[in-house]
Protein backbone atom coordinates (compact mmCIF):
# COMPACT_ATOMS: atom_id res chain seq x y z
CA UNK A 1 0.00 0.00 0.00
CA UNK A 2 0.99 3.45 -1.06
CA UNK A 3 1.42 6.22 1.40
CA UNK A 4 -1.07 8.10 -1.42
CA UNK A 5 -3.38 5.38 -0.63
CA UNK A 6 -3.16 5.25 3.03
CA UNK A 7 -4.44 8.87 2.28
CA UNK A 8 -7.20 8.18 0.23
CA UNK A 9 -8.56 5.68 2.88
CA UNK A 10 -10.55 4.08 -0.33
CA UNK A 11 -12.31 6.73 -1.09
CA UNK A 12 -13.47 7.75 2.45
CA UNK A 13 -10.80 10.05 2.89
CA UNK A 14 -13.08 12.98 3.88
CA UNK A 15 -15.11 10.97 6.45
CA UNK A 16 -12.39 8.96 8.20
CA UNK A 17 -9.77 11.84 8.59
CA UNK A 18 -11.62 14.48 9.62
CA UNK A 19 -12.98 11.78 12.21
CA UNK A 20 -9.78 11.52 13.31
CA UNK A 21 -8.54 15.30 13.48
CA UNK A 22 -12.11 16.12 15.47
CA UNK A 23 -10.94 13.31 17.83
CA UNK A 24 -7.19 14.25 18.19
CA UNK A 25 -8.10 17.82 18.52
CA UNK A 26 -9.77 17.47 21.68
CA UNK A 27 -7.71 15.33 22.76
CA UNK A 28 -4.99 18.12 22.47
CA UNK A 29 -7.46 20.83 23.89
CA UNK A 30 -8.44 18.68 27.13
CA UNK A 31 -5.31 18.37 28.18
CA UNK A 32 -4.06 21.90 27.10
CA UNK A 33 -7.07 24.05 28.64
CA UNK A 34 -6.65 22.66 31.88
CA UNK A 35 -2.80 22.70 32.34
CA UNK A 36 -3.35 26.84 31.63
CA UNK A 37 -5.72 27.29 33.91
CA UNK A 38 -3.64 25.08 36.39
CA UNK A 39 -0.60 27.69 35.99
CA UNK A 40 -2.87 30.79 36.16
CA UNK A 41 -4.54 29.75 39.53
CA UNK A 42 -1.11 29.73 41.10
CA UNK A 43 -0.38 33.00 39.51
CA UNK A 44 -3.28 33.77 41.73
CA UNK A 45 -2.55 32.66 44.45
CA UNK A 46 0.98 33.70 44.48
CA UNK A 47 -0.31 37.79 43.53
CA UNK A 48 -2.80 37.26 46.67
CA UNK A 49 -0.35 35.17 49.06
CA UNK A 50 2.01 38.38 48.21
CA UNK A 51 -0.56 41.35 48.99
CA UNK A 52 -1.10 39.83 52.58
CA UNK A 53 2.59 39.32 53.33
CA UNK A 54 2.77 42.91 52.15
CA UNK A 55 -0.41 44.12 54.41
CA UNK A 56 1.10 42.20 57.70
CA UNK A 57 4.42 43.94 56.95
CA UNK A 58 2.77 47.08 56.58
CA UNK A 59 0.38 46.52 60.07
CA UNK A 60 3.66 46.06 62.26
CA UNK A 61 4.92 49.32 61.36
CA UNK B 1 -6.97 -4.24 52.72
CA UNK B 2 -5.92 -1.73 55.24
CA UNK B 3 -3.21 -0.16 52.95
CA UNK B 4 -6.35 0.22 50.44
CA UNK B 5 -8.58 2.06 52.80
CA UNK B 6 -5.62 4.18 53.86
CA UNK B 7 -4.85 4.80 50.35
CA UNK B 8 -8.70 5.43 49.77
CA UNK B 9 -8.62 8.24 53.07
CA UNK B 10 -5.66 10.17 51.84
CA UNK B 11 -7.56 10.62 48.45
CA UNK B 12 -10.53 12.13 50.63
CA UNK B 13 -8.44 14.92 51.75
CA UNK B 14 -8.06 17.69 48.71
CA UNK B 15 -4.49 18.40 49.81
CA UNK B 16 -3.26 14.47 50.17
CA UNK B 17 -5.30 14.45 46.69
CA UNK B 18 -3.62 17.59 45.16
CA UNK B 19 0.18 15.67 46.20
CA UNK B 20 -0.93 12.10 44.77
CA UNK B 21 -2.33 13.00 41.57
CA UNK B 22 1.01 15.44 40.73
CA UNK B 23 2.70 12.28 40.93
CA UNK B 24 0.39 10.19 39.19
CA UNK B 25 -0.50 12.71 36.50
CA UNK B 26 3.07 12.27 34.49
CA UNK B 27 2.40 8.16 34.30
CA UNK B 28 -0.98 8.41 33.38
CA UNK B 29 0.53 10.74 30.08
CA UNK B 30 2.52 8.51 29.13
CA UNK B 31 0.69 5.15 29.49
CA UNK B 32 -2.22 6.52 27.45
CA UNK B 33 0.20 8.54 25.18
CA UNK B 34 1.65 5.10 24.04
CA UNK B 35 -1.51 3.24 23.71
CA UNK B 36 -3.32 5.80 21.71
CA UNK B 37 -0.13 5.90 19.32
CA UNK B 38 -0.16 2.51 19.47
CA UNK B 39 -3.85 1.81 18.78
CA UNK B 40 -3.98 4.63 16.54
CA UNK B 41 -0.76 3.08 14.28
CA UNK B 42 -2.79 -0.97 14.35
CA UNK B 43 -6.00 0.57 13.58
CA UNK B 44 -5.10 2.86 10.58
CA UNK B 45 -2.11 0.90 9.03
CA UNK B 46 -1.76 -2.70 10.33
CA UNK B 47 -5.48 -3.92 10.42
CA UNK B 48 -6.96 -5.04 7.57
CA UNK B 49 -9.94 -3.17 5.30
CA UNK B 50 -13.42 -4.22 6.34
CA UNK B 51 -15.14 -6.80 3.31
CA UNK B 52 -18.31 -4.91 4.02
CA UNK B 53 -17.44 -1.60 4.62
CA UNK B 54 -14.22 -1.10 3.01
CA UNK B 55 -11.75 1.73 4.61
CA UNK B 56 -14.42 3.79 6.33
CA UNK B 57 -14.44 1.49 9.08
CA UNK B 58 -11.10 3.02 10.70
CA UNK B 59 -13.53 5.61 12.18
CA UNK B 60 -14.75 2.89 14.66
CA UNK B 61 -11.26 3.28 16.28
CA UNK B 62 -12.31 7.33 17.66
CA UNK B 63 -16.20 6.85 17.44
CA UNK B 64 -16.35 3.07 19.67
CA UNK B 65 -13.64 4.43 22.49
CA UNK B 66 -15.34 8.00 22.59
CA UNK B 67 -18.84 6.31 23.41
CA UNK B 68 -17.82 4.05 25.64
CA UNK B 69 -15.83 6.49 27.51
CA UNK B 70 -18.76 8.68 27.86
CA UNK B 71 -20.57 6.22 29.55
CA UNK B 72 -17.77 4.83 31.78
CA UNK B 73 -17.18 9.04 32.73
CA UNK B 74 -21.08 9.18 33.15
CA UNK B 75 -20.54 6.06 35.35
CA UNK B 76 -17.97 7.52 37.11
CA UNK B 77 -20.02 10.69 37.84
CA UNK B 78 -23.19 9.45 39.19
CA UNK B 79 -21.15 7.01 41.27
CA UNK B 80 -19.31 10.00 42.79
CA UNK B 81 -22.39 11.93 42.63
CA UNK B 82 -23.95 9.42 45.19
CA UNK B 83 -20.88 9.07 47.25
CA UNK B 84 -21.15 13.33 47.80
CA UNK B 85 -25.00 12.60 48.63
CA UNK B 86 -24.09 9.50 51.03
CA UNK B 87 -21.00 10.95 52.84
CA UNK B 88 -20.94 14.45 52.13
CA UNK B 89 -17.22 13.43 50.96
CA UNK B 90 -15.71 16.77 49.29
CA UNK B 91 -13.51 15.03 46.63
CA UNK B 92 -16.60 12.62 45.87
CA UNK B 93 -18.02 15.94 44.65
CA UNK B 94 -14.72 17.24 42.97
CA UNK B 95 -14.85 13.71 40.82
CA UNK B 96 -18.51 14.12 40.00
CA UNK B 97 -17.76 18.21 38.89
CA UNK B 98 -14.88 17.67 36.96
CA UNK B 99 -15.68 14.50 34.94
CA UNK B 100 -18.68 16.21 33.58
CA UNK B 101 -17.26 18.26 30.97
CA UNK B 102 -14.79 15.75 29.35
CA UNK B 103 -17.80 12.95 29.39
CA UNK B 104 -19.74 16.17 27.48
CA UNK B 105 -16.63 16.45 25.51
CA UNK B 106 -16.57 12.74 24.20
CA UNK B 107 -20.24 12.02 23.65
CA UNK B 108 -19.71 15.09 21.66
CA UNK B 109 -16.84 13.22 19.55
CA UNK B 110 -18.90 10.40 19.67
CA UNK B 111 -21.67 11.87 17.84
CA UNK B 112 -19.73 13.99 15.55
CA UNK B 113 -17.54 10.65 14.60
CA UNK B 114 -20.60 8.51 14.56
CA UNK B 115 -22.84 10.84 12.14
CA UNK B 116 -19.54 11.27 9.37
CA UNK B 117 -19.85 7.67 9.59
CA UNK B 118 -23.17 7.14 9.11
CA UNK B 119 -23.06 9.82 6.17
CA UNK B 120 -21.40 7.32 3.67
CA UNK B 121 -22.61 3.91 5.34
CA UNK B 122 -26.17 4.63 5.96
CA UNK B 123 -26.43 7.63 3.44
CA UNK B 124 -27.73 9.94 6.16
CA UNK B 125 -25.59 12.43 8.82
CA UNK B 126 -28.43 11.85 11.34
CA UNK B 127 -31.33 9.48 12.08
CA UNK B 128 -33.95 9.56 15.15
CA UNK B 129 -32.92 6.14 16.11
CA UNK B 130 -32.48 4.70 19.83
CA UNK B 131 -29.19 4.74 20.20
CA UNK B 132 -28.27 8.20 18.50
CA UNK B 133 -31.16 9.90 20.39
CA UNK B 134 -30.17 8.25 23.66
CA UNK B 135 -26.48 8.91 23.50
CA UNK B 136 -27.99 13.02 22.39
CA UNK B 137 -29.67 12.83 25.48
CA UNK B 138 -26.74 11.66 27.35
CA UNK B 139 -24.68 14.85 26.36
CA UNK B 140 -28.07 16.97 27.32
CA UNK B 141 -27.58 15.63 30.56
CA UNK B 142 -24.01 16.39 31.10
CA UNK B 143 -24.67 20.22 29.77
CA UNK B 144 -27.98 19.80 32.70
CA UNK B 145 -25.45 19.08 34.74
CA UNK B 146 -22.73 21.98 34.39
CA UNK B 147 -25.32 24.08 34.13
CA UNK B 148 -27.01 23.30 37.33
CA UNK B 149 -23.72 23.45 38.93
CA UNK B 150 -23.19 27.00 37.49
CA UNK B 151 -26.35 28.55 38.38
CA UNK B 152 -25.91 28.22 42.35
CA UNK B 153 -23.94 30.70 43.81
CA UNK B 154 -23.55 28.30 47.10
CA UNK B 155 -21.21 25.51 46.54
CA UNK B 156 -22.73 22.92 48.45
CA UNK B 157 -26.47 23.59 46.83
CA UNK B 158 -24.67 23.43 43.48
CA UNK B 159 -23.29 20.45 44.48
CA UNK B 160 -26.35 18.69 45.59
CA UNK B 161 -28.52 19.63 42.80
CA UNK B 162 -26.09 18.31 40.47
CA UNK B 163 -25.62 14.98 42.04
CA UNK B 164 -29.51 14.54 41.89
CA UNK B 165 -29.87 15.32 38.72
CA UNK B 166 -26.57 12.86 37.84
CA UNK B 167 -27.92 10.23 39.68
CA UNK B 168 -31.47 10.93 38.30
CA UNK B 169 -29.86 10.71 34.76
CA UNK B 170 -28.28 6.60 35.30
CA UNK B 171 -31.75 5.74 33.71
CA UNK B 172 -30.28 6.53 30.52
CA UNK B 173 -27.00 4.30 30.29
CA UNK B 174 -28.75 0.85 29.88
CA UNK B 175 -31.16 2.55 27.50
CA UNK B 176 -28.06 3.77 25.65
CA UNK B 177 -26.58 0.16 26.31
CA UNK B 178 -29.82 -1.75 24.74
CA UNK B 179 -31.23 0.54 22.31
CA UNK B 180 -29.73 -1.62 19.76
CA UNK B 181 -31.50 -4.47 21.07
CA UNK B 182 -34.79 -2.91 22.22
CA UNK B 183 -35.43 -0.99 19.62
CA UNK B 184 -35.00 -1.69 15.50
CA UNK B 185 -32.22 0.91 15.45
CA UNK B 186 -30.36 2.15 12.37
CA UNK B 187 -26.92 1.69 14.34
CA UNK B 188 -25.51 -1.76 14.21
CA UNK B 189 -25.85 -4.22 16.96
CA UNK B 190 -22.63 -4.68 19.51
CA UNK B 191 -19.48 -6.13 18.25
CA UNK B 192 -17.77 -6.27 20.98
CA UNK B 193 -19.36 -6.59 24.36
CA UNK B 194 -22.17 -9.54 23.59
CA UNK B 195 -22.80 -12.79 25.16
CA UNK B 196 -21.23 -14.87 22.81
CA UNK B 197 -18.11 -12.76 22.93
CA UNK B 198 -16.59 -10.65 20.17
CA UNK B 199 -17.58 -10.70 16.79
CA UNK B 200 -14.60 -9.05 15.22
CA UNK B 201 -11.65 -10.13 13.33
CA UNK B 202 -8.77 -10.17 16.22
CA UNK B 203 -6.45 -8.23 13.81
CA UNK B 204 -9.51 -5.44 14.19
CA UNK B 205 -10.10 -5.68 17.35
CA UNK B 206 -7.12 -5.42 19.20
CA UNK B 207 -6.33 -2.08 17.86
CA UNK B 208 -9.73 -0.74 19.48
CA UNK B 209 -9.14 -2.44 23.07
CA UNK B 210 -6.29 -0.56 23.10
CA UNK B 211 -7.20 2.37 21.83
CA UNK B 212 -10.32 2.27 24.34
CA UNK B 213 -7.68 1.40 27.20
CA UNK B 214 -5.66 4.45 25.90
CA UNK B 215 -8.59 6.70 26.34
CA UNK B 216 -9.36 5.62 30.07
CA UNK B 217 -5.84 6.55 31.13
CA UNK B 218 -6.48 9.71 28.93
CA UNK B 219 -9.44 10.29 31.12
CA UNK B 220 -7.72 9.40 34.43
CA UNK B 221 -5.52 12.04 33.75
CA UNK B 222 -7.82 15.53 32.72
CA UNK B 223 -9.94 14.41 35.57
CA UNK B 224 -6.67 14.56 37.60
CA UNK B 225 -5.63 17.65 36.14
CA UNK B 226 -9.03 19.10 36.18
CA UNK B 227 -9.56 18.26 39.76
CA UNK B 228 -6.16 19.71 41.04
CA UNK B 229 -7.52 22.96 39.25
CA UNK B 230 -10.65 22.74 40.91
CA UNK B 231 -9.00 22.08 44.29
CA UNK B 232 -6.76 24.77 44.13
CA UNK B 233 -10.39 27.03 43.69
CA UNK B 234 -12.33 25.79 46.69
CA UNK B 235 -9.22 25.50 49.09
CA UNK B 236 -7.88 28.81 47.94
CA UNK B 237 -8.28 30.30 51.36
CA UNK B 238 -5.72 27.71 53.09
CA UNK B 239 -2.67 27.92 53.89
CA UNK B 240 -1.23 25.01 52.30
CA UNK B 241 -2.40 26.47 48.81
CA UNK B 242 -0.21 29.42 49.62
CA UNK B 243 2.40 26.80 50.86
CA UNK B 244 2.49 25.38 47.01
CA UNK B 245 3.32 29.07 45.33
CA UNK B 246 6.70 29.16 48.12
CA UNK B 247 8.13 26.26 47.51
CA UNK B 248 7.69 26.32 43.85
CA UNK B 249 9.49 23.03 43.29
CA UNK B 250 6.31 20.69 44.19
CA UNK B 251 3.64 23.45 42.40
CA UNK B 252 4.29 22.25 39.15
Amino acid sequence: MSFNEFLAMGGYAQYVWSSWLLTLLVLLWNVIAPRYKHKKLLQQVEIQTKREQLKNSTNKI
Amino acid sequence: MNVLLKFYHRLGSPREFYEISGSLIPWFGTISLILILTGSYLGLVVAPADYQQGESYRIIYVHVPSAWLSMLIYTVLAVSAMIGLIWRMKMAYVVMICSAAPGAWFTLVALITGSLWGKPMWGTWWQWDARLTSELLLLFLYIGIIALYNSFYERHLAEKSAAILAVVGVINLPIIHYSVEWWNTLHQGSTVIRSDGPSMDVRMLWPLLIMAVGFNFYYGLILMLRARNQVLIQEARNSWVAELVVNKGQAS
